[in-house]
C-alpha cells in the first residue's frame, strides 16, 4: 500500500530524514516510536504534503501513485488522513459544516455522490456517538475553545467519518487522560479492517496497550534503526531508547 | 470644447434672467466647478429657487473648506476643476453596443455571480431597449407602495412633488457645513432617492435601488434621504453585488436617515465599485457621508455594509441617538485587495438616556490592501446608563497588506458603559494546511475561513443579500492566497 524508499528530507536547509525506508501493507498497524527530534512529525507532514518539507532524495509510492507529486488535498482524496498532534482552530466555522464540506469534497473528487443535509446529519450523529463526542461540540466552531481531549476526539471523529485508507496518528495520545485515551483508541480500532492501514506515531507504550500494533519501528536521527513486533515496544518501555541507539552505533 | 462652453454661458445668463431654466440644449458639462456649473445643474433639473439657493450656499461654504487629510489613505490630490459635474443619462447608441464590446473580465465576474444576461447588459452600460423584468417588477412594487402611503422616488422628483418634506429634512442630519465632501455633494448632487414612511406604516417590502438601475443613472454625487415617521419601519438596500462600470472617478454621496419615535430604519449596502486594475490604476474614489438621526424615543437605526469595491473608501455611517432608549447599530465588512485602501468605521453619539449602540467591524486585507477602522463613541453628559459594545476584528491574508484601528472614545457621563474588543488575525499556513488535509481546495478553504470571519455581519443582511454577499466575497478573494 505504502512504500517509502531512501527518503531524505530537509527542513530549513537542515536534513531531518536521512534515508528512511518503510513498507506498509493493507490492514497493518504500524507504531513509530523514537526520541524527541528524531523526525517523527516530519515524516507525518511529508506524507500528508505540507509545505516547507523539501524532499532531496528517495520516493514514496502510495497504491501505485507517486505521492510526492500530489497536492495535500489530492492526497486526502486518495485516502490519506493525518490526525494532528495540535489540531488547528478554525474560528467562525461550524464544526458540522466543516465535516460535511470535507466529506463531500472527498466524495466529489472520487466521483461519488455528495451527501445531502439529512443523510449527513444521520451519519455524523452515528459517528459522534461512536467516539462519544458531545453533540454540542458539533455545533461549535472547529476546535475553537475545545479542551485538549476534545480536540483529539474531534480528530478521531473526522477520521471515523472519512474512513481513510491510510490514517496517520501523530501523537494522538499525548495530553490525554486515561478515559479519553480509551475512547480515542476505540475509535481507532473501529477503523481497523483488512483494507485500511494505520501509522501511529507515539512516545509511549501506553497507547499500544489499547491499540495493538502489528509492527513497531524505532526512528532515530532520521532513520528507522530497528523494527520488530509489539514486544519491541515493551522492551523500549522497560529499557528506554538508549540501548537501541547504542546497538545501532556499534 | 469651446462650443460647449458657450452653451453653458448662454444658459447661465438665461438663468440669471428667469431664476431657473427649463430648457437646455447641452447634455454634458465640460470639466470645471464654479457658480455657473451649479446654476446649470439646477436649471437642467428645473429646480425651484430654494433648491438653487441651497446649492449655492453649499458651494460658497465649500470654497472656504479644505480637503480632509487625516484619513489613513494615500492618493494623488484630486483636481476638482478637472471633473465634469453633470452628464445626462446615456441614450441608446452611446456606450457599448453589445456584450461583445465589454471587458471579458467583467463578464466573467457577472457569470460567477450568476447575474442574468439582461441585467448584465444594464450593468455593463450596454444600451437595452426592451423593458426587462425588473422594471415591470418595479412598477408593480410602486403600486403596492403607494397603497401603503409610502413615498419612494428620486430626489429630483421629490423636490418638485414634495417640496415641503424636502425643505424640512434635506440637510437636517448632514448639513452642507458638515464636511468637505458633504458640502460638495450639497452643491452639485446629481440625483438620488427619497423615501418617506408615514406614521404607523410598516413598509410592505424591502426597498432597493437595484430596481431603479435602468430607470435613472444616479451618477457620482448621489443624495439619499429617508424619513421614517413615528412607529414606522423600513428596510432599504443600496447597491448591488455586481461590479458597476462607471467613468466617474470621484464619488461623493450623502445619505441622511431620520427616525422618529419608535421608528426603525435598516439600511444595508453592498458596494462593489471598480477597484482599479492590479496596479491600482483607475479605480473609483468613494467619499461618502452617511448619518442617521434617532430623533424620537426608542428610535432604531441599523447600518450594515459590505464594502468590496473602490480604490479608496472613506465612509463612516453614523448614528445620533437623541431619543431616550434609542438604538444605533453598525455592522461592517470591508475588503481591500490589490492596492485598495479603506478608511471606514462609524460614529455613535449617545445623547439620550439608556441609549444603546453596537459596532461590529470586520476588516479583511489581502495583497497590498490597506484597511483602517476609525470609530468614535461619544457618551454625552445626559446619556444616563448608555451602553456601547464595539467589536473590531481584522483578518490579514498574505504579508504585504495592513490593518489599522483608530478607536476614539469620549465619555462624559459616569453611568455610561463602553466596551471595545479588537482582534487581528491572519489566515495561517496551519489553517490552510488543515483544511486541505481534509480534502478542501485552497480557495475553498480561504472562502470558508473568510465567510466564517464575516458571519456576524452577514447574519444582519436581508437573506437574499446575504447569499449574494457571500458569493461576492468568494469572487473578490479568488486567488488572494498563494
Amino acid at each position: 500500500m505504502l512504500s517509502i524508499k531512501n527518503l531524505h528530507v530537509n527542513v530549513d536547509g537542515k536534513e531531518i530524514l536521512k534515508g528512511l525506508n518503510l513498507e506498509i501493507g493493507k490492514g497493518e498497524v504500524h507504531a513509530i516510536m523514537g526520541p524527541n527530534g528524531s523526525g517523527k512529525s516530519t515524516l507525518s507532514y511529508v506524507l500528508s504534503g505540507r509545505d516547507g518539507y523539501e524532499v532531496t532524495q528517495g520516493e514514496v509510492i502510495f497504491e501505485g501513485r507517486n505521492l510526492l507529486e500530489m497536492a495535500p488535498e489530492e492526497r486526502a482524496w486518495a485516502g490519506i488522513f493525518l490526525a494532528m498532534q495540535y489540531p488547528v482552530e478554525l474560528p467562525g466555522i461550524n464544526n458540522m459544516s466543516f465535516l460535511r464540506e470535507s466529506l463531500n469534497a472527498i466524495r466529489k473528487a472520487r466521483g461519488e455522490e455528495e451527501l445531502d443535509a439529512v443523510a449527513f446529519m444521520k451519519l455524523i450523529r452515528e459517528k459522534a456517538a461512536s467516539v462519544k463526542l458531545d453533540d454540542k461540540l458539533l455545533k461549535r466552531s472547529v476546535n475553537a475553545g475545545f479542551s485538549g481531549g476534545e480536540k483529539k476526539r474531534n480528530e478521531i471523529l473526522q477520521m471515523a467519518l472519512l474512513e481513510p485508507r491510510l490514517a496517520i496518528l501523530d501523537e494522538t495520545d499525548s495530553g490525554l487522560d486515561i478515559d479519553a485515551l480509551r475512547i480515542v483508541s476505540e475509535g481507532v480500532n473501529l477503523l481497523r479492517n483488512p483494507e485500511h492501514a494505520i501509522i501511529m506515531i507515539t512516545h509511549y507504550q501506553r497507547l499500544l496497550d489499547y491499540i495493538q500494533p502489528d509492527f513497531v519501528h524505532v526512528l532515530a536521527d532520521g532513520r528507522i534503526i530497528r523494527s520488530g513486533g509489539k514486544d519491541l515496544a515493551l522492551e523500549l518501555e522497560d529499557k528506554g531508547y538508549g540501548w537501541v541507539l547504542e546497538e545501532n552505533a556499534a | 470644447m469651446s462650443a460647449k462652453q458657450e452653451t453653458v454661458e448662454d444658459l447661465v445668463k438665461a438663468g440669471y434672467e428667469y431664476g431657473f431654466v427649463s430648457e437646455v440644449k447641452s447634455d454634458t458639462l465640460p470639466p470645471g466647478l464654479n457658480e455657473d456649473t451649479i446654476r446649470f445643474i439646477s436649471g437642467k433639473k428645473n429646480e425651484p429657487g430654494w433648491m438653487l439657493d441651497y446649492r449655492l450656499k453649499a458651494f460658497e461654504y465649500w470654497k472656504q473648506m479644505k480637503e480632509p487629510d487625516w484619513a489613513h489613505l494615500r492618493y494623488d490630490p484630486i483636481d476638482f476643476q478637472d471633473i465634469s459635474y453633470f452628464s445626462a443619462p446615456k441614450k441608446a447608441g452611446e456606450g457599448p453596443q453589445s456584450l461583445d464590446e465589454v471587458d471579458p473580465e467583467l463578464l466573467a465576474t457577472y457569470e460567477k455571480l450568476g447575474i442574468p444576461l439582461e441585467e448584465q447588459k444594464a450593468l455593463a452600460g450596454v444600451a437595452v431597449d426592451a423593458v426587462f423584468d425588473s422594471v415591470s417588477v418595479a412598477t408593480t412594487f410602486r403600486k403596492q407602495l403607494a397603497d401603503a402611503g409610502v413615498i419612494f422616488c428620486s430626489i429630483s422628483e421629490a423636490v418638485h412633488d414634495y417640496p415641503e418634506l424636502i425643505q424640512k429634512y434635506l440637510g437636517s442630519v448632514v448639513p452642507h457645513t458638515d464636511n468637505f465632501f458633504a458640502a460638495l455633494n450639497a452643491a452639485v448632487f446629481s440625483d438620488g432617492t427619497f423615501v418617506y414612511i408615514p406614521e404607523g406604516v410598516r413598509c410592505p417590502m424591502e426597498l432597493s435601488t437595484y430596481f431603479r438601475i435602468n430607470e435613472a443613472k444616479t451618477g457620482q454625487f448621489e443624495r439619499t434621504l429617508i424619513v421614517a415617521e413615528k412607529d414606522s419601519q423600513v428596510s432599504y438596500l443600496e447597491g448591488c453585488t455586481a461590479p458597476m462600470r462607471d467613468e466617474n472617478q470621484l464619488h461623493a454621496a450623502v445619505v441622511e436617515l431620520i427616525a422618529m419615535e419608535d421608528a426603525k430604519i435598516k439600511y444595508s449596502t453592498v458596494q462593489n465599485w471598480y477597484p482599479g486594475d492590479e496596479n491600482g490604476v483607475g479605480g473609483i474614489y468613494n467619499f461618502v457621508t452617511k448619518r442617521g438621526d434617532c430623533r424620537g424615543d426608542r428610535a432604531h437605526i441599523s447600518w450594515t455594509q459590505v464594502e468590496t469595491g473602490s480604490a479608496i473608501t472613506w465612509k463612516y455611517p453614523s448614528c445620533i441617538l437623541q431619543g431616550d432608549d434609542a438604538v444605533g447599530e453598525f455592522y461592517s465588512v470591508a475588503v481591500t485587495r490589490g492596492y485598495q485602501q479603506a478608511d471606514t468605521g462609524t460614529k455613535m453619539y449617545h445623547i439620550g438616556k439608556n441609549t444603546r449602540s453596537t459596532i461590529v467591524s470586520k476588516g479583511i486585507s489581502a495583497a497590498h490592501g490597506q484597511n483602517a477602522y476609525r470609530g468614535l463613541v461619544r457618551m454625552g453628559t445626559k446619556a444616563e446608563n448608555a451602553r456601547n459594545h464595539t467589536q473590531c476584528d481584522s483578518l490579514l491574508i498574505g504579508d504585504q497588506c495592513g490593518a489599522h484601528t483608530f478607536p476614539y472614545i469620549e465619555v462624559r457621563n459616569p453611568t455610561a458603559k463602553v466596551e471595545h474588543e479588537a482582534t487581528t488575525s491572519k489566515i495561517s499556513e496551519d489553517q490552510l494546511f488543515y483544511c486541505r488535509q481534509r480534502g478542501l481546495k485552497e480557495e475553498d478553504a480561504v472562502s470558508m475561513i473568510v465567510n466564517g470571519f464575516c458571519k456576524e455581519v452577514f447574519n444582519e443582511l436581508p437573506m437574499e443579500f446575504a447569499v449574494e454577499a457571500r458569493k461576492l466575497l468568494n469572487v473578490t478573494l479568488e486567488g488572494a492566497v498563494g
